[in-house]
């Protein structure tokens, strides 16, 4: 447990480390807020329209194809770290054999349909 | 004459120094004298390491910025930063200083939370990484006993960081920055993943320090055999993609999206993701030391031909010197990338991934499986 208590420990330091570059900033930089300064850049130019609209996500494709296979990673890690402790080696071989393979044949099956082409 | 071959141990040691000599001296002054409880005592423990570790990571950011625009320097045949400080080592700090002037904007039309929450992320994020760096036997923050799965969670986090940096901007600019690099970043996670799993299965821990321990033989590069190399090498190339590195630099390809996911940014919050690229680059680095060339481990080669050892000279340099030494070679590595190669497209990013980089890792991975099945004895 103490060991995830660093890990904690590490979390709180990390945000002290950007209050406290915030903070030391906060004594000597300038405050003229203004809104032109408040303005979002676009070079320049008066922005036209918001941000925040509909437009086509190229990586849908992608992040679905991405997701089947992070979570065939997190299968593997326990495979991987127990696969010399097991002490049956052609079992665990032929296991994560069929496991990849559907994988294998699922990357094939979306390359062929061409999902991993970038629009 | 005692105390100065004391404080060389100590420096050459300084692992042992903490656990055998500071720790039991802040026990007894803490507990004994002053007779505090025992979670104080901790919590002064872990105060001191993240202090100490808050400033390893100021100035070893600070010393790679310097040492990134030194070497596009004389890449570029200039001599690079030379008028602050001697060798204009200085610079960086004077560069700091600047920014730390600088106003600090928040567009009007930002989502503010969001907005003020990306570089906190960003930057504790890699932070939290560095727990489980081994930088000598003993001196580690803390030995994990899932070291490699919690640094790629922990890294992973990052890519929230500036896809909430691209949205909560309220600008094209960052927003499209933003997300291609969701799509680059998600794509590249697995690829690194694959390389370090087939060390794991190779060494059959996920605890960074024992996988180091696990090399004492031989670096894993040259003892996984030709797959140590494959793996090493995907490695290397998806994580310079996953850091955003040139020549995967899209998220802030400049000449397309100006800054990219912090065109917004200003002073301080633009310093935290600048700092946390180059802490990035620091991790990384580690990481590949650590999987592949043996960590703290000295110069130990063992291939069928050759071998080569340098058992009793190894102790000549500390491990902790070691450790860096292989690091900085592999930040030099990377640095040399970056004015080598020239900046990918988007398609060709993804077919890299998605076509080559990914199949070549499984394949990679079923072959070390393999060879670890043979290698073991029969039951």
């Amino acid at each position: 447990m103490l060991n995830y208590g660093y890990v904690a420990f590490f979390l709180f330091f990390g945000v002290v480390f950007v209050a406290g570059g915030l903070a030391a900033s906060f004594f000597i930089r300038p405050r003229n807020p203004s809104a032109v300064k408040s303005s979002i850049y676009e070079c320049g130019v008066e922005p036209v329209g918001g941000a925040w609209m509909q437009f086509h996500v190229g990586t849908y494709m992608i992040a679905l194809i991405f997701v089947v296979f992070e979570v065939e990673t997190a299968f593997l890690f326990p495979w991987a770290t127990v696969f010399r402790a097991l002490g049956r080696p052609m079992l665990a071989l032929t296991e994560m054999g069929i496991f990849l393979g559907i994988l294998a044949l699922g990357l094939a099956y979306a390359w062929r349909k061409g999902a991993l082409e970038w629009l | 004459m005692t105390i100065l071959k004391l404080i060389l141990r100590w420096i050459a040691h300084p692992g042992d120094f903490a656990l055998d000599t500071a720790r039991p001296f802040l026990h007894q002054l803490l507990v004994t004298r002053l007779g505090l409880p025992e979670l104080a005592f901790t919590v002064v423990c872990m105060l001191i390491i993240g202090v100490i570790m808050l400033t390893f990571v100021s100035l070893s950011a600070f010393w790679l910025i310097y040492m990134e625009r030194k070497v596009c320097a004389y890449f570029q045949q200039r001599v690079g930063p030379n008028r602050v400080g001697p060798f204009g080592l200085l610079q960086t700090i004077a560069d700091a200083l600047k920014l730390m002037q600088k106003e600090d904007l928040i567009p009007a039309k930002a989502d503010r939370p969001i907005f003020l929450i990306a570089p906190v992320l960003a930057m504790t994020a890699t932070f939290m990484v560095l727990a489980v760096i081994p930088f000598d036997k003993n001196l580690i923050v803390t030995d994990l006993n899932i070291g490699v799965l919690y640094i790629t969670a922990v890294s992973g986090l990052g890519v929230l960081s500036i896809l909430m940096a691209g949205w909560a901007s309220a600008n094209k600019y960052p927003l499209l920055g933003g997300m291609r690099s969701a799509a680059h970043i998600i794509s590249y996670v697995l690829s690194p993943a694959l390389p370090v799993l087939s060390v794991v299965l190779f060494t059959g821990t996920l605890s960074t320090q024992k996988i180091v321990e696990a090399q004492a033989g031989g670096w894993n590069l040259l003892a996984m055999g030709p797959m140590g190399v494959v793996a090493a090498l995907v490695f290397l190339t998806a994580s310079t993609a996953e850091i955003n590195r040139a020549p995967f630099d899209l998220p802030e390809a400049e000449s397309e999206l100006t800054a990219g996911f912090s065109t917004e940014y200003s002073g301080m919050r633009f310093s935290m993701f600048y700092l946390a690229e180059f802490i990035n680059m620091f991790i990384v680095s580690a990481m590949f030391a650590v999987l592949f060339l043996g960590g703290w481990q000295p110069l130990v080669i063992h291939l069928p031909l050759v071998h080569l050892t340098l058992g009793p000279w190894g102790g000549f340099l500390p491990g902790w010197a070691w450790f860096l030494a292989k690091t900085y070679a592999v930040i030099f590595v990377l640095m040399w990338f970056r004015w080598t190669f020239p900046r990918v497209r988007v398609d060709q990013l993804m077919k890299l991934e998605w076509k080559i980089l990914l199949p070549i890792s499984f394949a990679n991975l079923a072959l070390v499986a393999v060879m670890v099945a043979l290698s073991m004895p029969k039951a």
